[in-house]
């Protein structure tokens, strides 16, 4: 292993020269040392940058074979039925007719919706625990149990859905004059928007601990009350992180299967208003992928799988350009 | 620039590697997998219907301690059943529904199907103001789950159910989500009596369903009907009898208003049947026999020799189905399926001694 030697004064190790300028034997002995521990530190780094590089190329892997798979087993369905699929309106496996608008728009609408009751609540939570009351029973109280509800299993909101949420919606919906049947969009966006807000509320939480108190005393000195201190230098300094977290948490409800499945109605007609049953793209492929008998039926449930991947990274990518432009300001 | 670009040709390297020798080592696993599964492994390997769970895992482990065989059921689905028989993945498949043409064109040699249990499909409703059990005809049926009786007192529905007070609720629909064998049974039996639902909708596991809404499972289907007043849907008679809920009598062939019962299914299967046993139950001409029924089959290829599987296993294997339609029948009722009927019995044992190994009949 120790392949260093003394020639000439060097200790050299294959092509890295060291010069000794003191020779006696203990001082070599010593820089032999020295050398031998940074050989070994720059190794060490090596190896740790190779890893690191190793593990990103595999995620990048993974992302263009999902990607690549999705593509391929849904080609005999694009063949079949070509570019209509995305606006086709009606979904009969029994006569091969397939269309992904009502699942395309089901899936949008909740998703969209779930965000815009989620936002208010975790926009709240972040600005309180972050700015207003870092510490103390409650604010801990209020942490735990907002993380709680981000590790809480989709199938439990599912059931908490139908076994509560379902029958107070359904009251609701008895008074507003609507056809009283409890599931549907309207349902499936407030369990939605419950699951989602520990994301945009953690993400917000931390990026306001970060705005640099400087800031917030230099207001404070000038008179600023706590509320013109959040309005004009918190928000402001946040609003990238807060958006993001509002993004991370749109991409969780476009994904959300079992708990929406469960409340949603799973019908293949289009929604009429926000009270009605409809479906997702992600809850047609978790019904009907098992029983799909045919290959065309089989492919054309993969490509909306491919469509939905889709329309996560569009949406992930004007997300990223809207941060870009409030980053920039 | 240059030291990145070296470390990222390493980093290459190495991924490079690590990828074919996962490869490798994925090839051989599998392989030793796949020969695993169908020879040298004792256990004879089941998929498909989770219709016919319960009673298979009831048959199987009684048969596991007369004979010592193990079976090892994976209940995936009907349609995830016939794929990995076609795939030769395993033993044999159980469907709720008959494999179509694609299905026997993609299996590449004959299969087979042995009716193994019968089921029937129940319409259960919620209207707690209705004490007596609601009757159906045909026709009431398809209009409800077409959409167009909308109203439980409506005029079709109050002519049949003559004395009873029925509520002017709106019917809401329920159905199953998921593709499944019952939704095959329940959407056969209206396209056989509806014109118009064969038309518009026909059949099949997964249809384009005119109105109402989808629960996932009998389960999910069972929790849409408990909840919502004025709701109708269509269940396993099992899952109906085991959660004690109101189902309807429905009118057959004959003109008879049947109640679902084990009886009233096994009746339903005692007619004439085909040779190849691809028979529906539904809208049966049995005078007491409930319309909504059907058998469920195992599925296994005709002649048993493929791949690299022994005769000793192909042997194991049409005993053990054989077993499952004789002595195997005494514990379906308890489990609320429906004893085969005697024709069904000859009709399976007529196809089980067609199999074959190399050519030669197994069963003497």
């Amino acid at each position: 292993m120790d392949t260093s030697s003394v020639e000439n004064g060097m200790i050299t190790r294959s092509d890295l020269p060291l010069r000794v300028i003191n020779s006696s034997p203990e001082a070599v002995a010593k820089a032999k040392k020295r050398a031998r521990l940074s050989f070994r530190q720059i190794r060490t780094e090596n190896i740790f940058n190779k890893t690191l590089i190793l593990m990103g190329l595999i995620m990048v892997i993974l992302v263009v074979g999902i990607f690549l798979t999705l593509v391929v087993q849904s080609l005999p369905s694009i063949k079949a039925l070509g570019p209509k699929y995305l606006w086709g309106k009606v979904w009969d496996p029994v006569q091969d007719i397939y269309g992904a608008w009502p699942f395309l728009l089901g899936t949008l609408l909740s998703s969209f919706l779930a965000l815009i009751i989620s936002i208010p609540f975790s926009i709240s939570v972040a600005i309180f625990l972050g700015e207003y009351h870092p510490a103390g029973w409650l604010p801990n109280l209020l942490k735990n149990a907002v993380e709680l509800i981000a590790a809480v299993p989709s199938v439990i909101f599912g059931f908490w859905g139908l076994a509560v949420l379902v029958p107070i919606v359904r009251t609701f919906e008895s008074h507003i004059g609507v056809a009283p049947v409890g599931v549907g969009i309207f349902s499936s966006s407030l369990i939605l928007a419950i699951m989602i807000i520990p994301y945009a509320a953690s993400l917000g939480r931390s990026m306001i601990n970060l705005v640099p108190s400087h800031l917030k005393e230099a207001a404070y000195g000038l008179g600023a009350t706590r509320w013109e201190v959040i309005r004009s230098v918190v928000l402001p300094y946040t609003k990238s992180g807060l958006f993001a977290g509002i993004l991370l948490s749109l991409g969780r409800a476009l994904g959300e299967t079992m708990a929406v499945t469960m409340v949603i109605g799973n019908t293949s007609l289009i929604p009429k208003n926000i009270f009605a049953p409809g479906n997702t793209m992600a809850s047609v492929i978790a019904n009907e992928f098992t029983e799909a008998d045919k290959p065309v039926y089989l492919s054309a449930l993969i490509e909306l799988g491919l469509v939905l991947f889709l329309v996560t990274v569009v949406i992930n990518m004007i997300g990223k350009k809207i941060i870009d432009r409030f980053t920039n300001d | 620039m240059k030291m990145n670009l070296s470390n990222f040709k390493g980093a290459l390297a190495v991924l490079a590697l690590f990828a074919s020798t996962t490869l490798v080592s994925c090839g051989s696993g599998g392989n030793a997998g796949g020969s695993d599964s169908t020879s040298t492994d004792e256990a004879i390997i089941g998929a498909g219907s989770s219709f016919d769970n319960p009673l298979f895992s009831k048959q199987f482990s009684e048969y596991n301690k007369t004979n010592g065989l193990k079976i090892n059921y994976q209940s995936v689905g009907s349609g995830a059943g016939i794929a990995q028989l076609t795939a030769k993945t395993v033993d044999f498949g159980a469907s709720d529904a008959p494999m179509n043409g694609k299905q026997d064109t993609a299996a590449g040699a004959p299969v087979v199907h042995i009716p193994i249990t019968a089921g029937a499909v129940v319409l259960s409703y919620n209207l707690p103001e209705v004490k007596d059990t609601l009757m159906l005809t045909p026709g009431v049926l398809a209009d409800i789950f077409l959409g167009k009786i909308t109203k439980w007192d409506d005029k079709a529905i109050a002519a049949i159910n003559k004395g009873v007070k029925l509520p002017s609720t709106t019917i809401v629909i329920a159905h199953r989500s998921d593709g499944s064998g019952t939704s095959n049974i329940f959407t056969t039996y209206l396209a056989k009596v509806s014109d118009e639902w064969n038309t518009k909708v026909g059949h099949g596991s997964s249809v384009n369903w005119p109105a109402g809404l989808g629960g996932k499972g009998n389960e999910g289907v069972a929790g849409l009907i408990k909840q919502t007043p004025g709701a109708i849907g269509y269940i396993e008679l099992a899952y109906a009898i085991q959660n004690n809920m109101p189902y309807a009598k429905m009118q057959n062939k004959a003109g008879n208003f049947i109640t679902p019962s084990i009886a009233s299914v096994t009746a339903a299967a005692n007619i004439q049947i085909p040779a190849d046993t691809k028979v529906s139950l539904t809208n049966t001409d049995a005078a007491d026999g409930y319309p909504i029924s059907g058998f469920s089959w195992v599925i296994i290829y005709k002649d048993q020799k493929y791949g690299d599987r022994s005769q000793d296993r192909a042997t194991k294997l049409v005993k053990l189905i054989s077993w499952m339609i004789h002595d195997g029948q005494q514990y379906s009722s308890a489990l609320n399926y429906a004893p085969l009927s005697p024709a069904a019995v000859s009709a399976g044992d007529a196809v089980l001694k067609s199999v074959t190994y190399d050519g030669k009949p197994i069963l003497q």
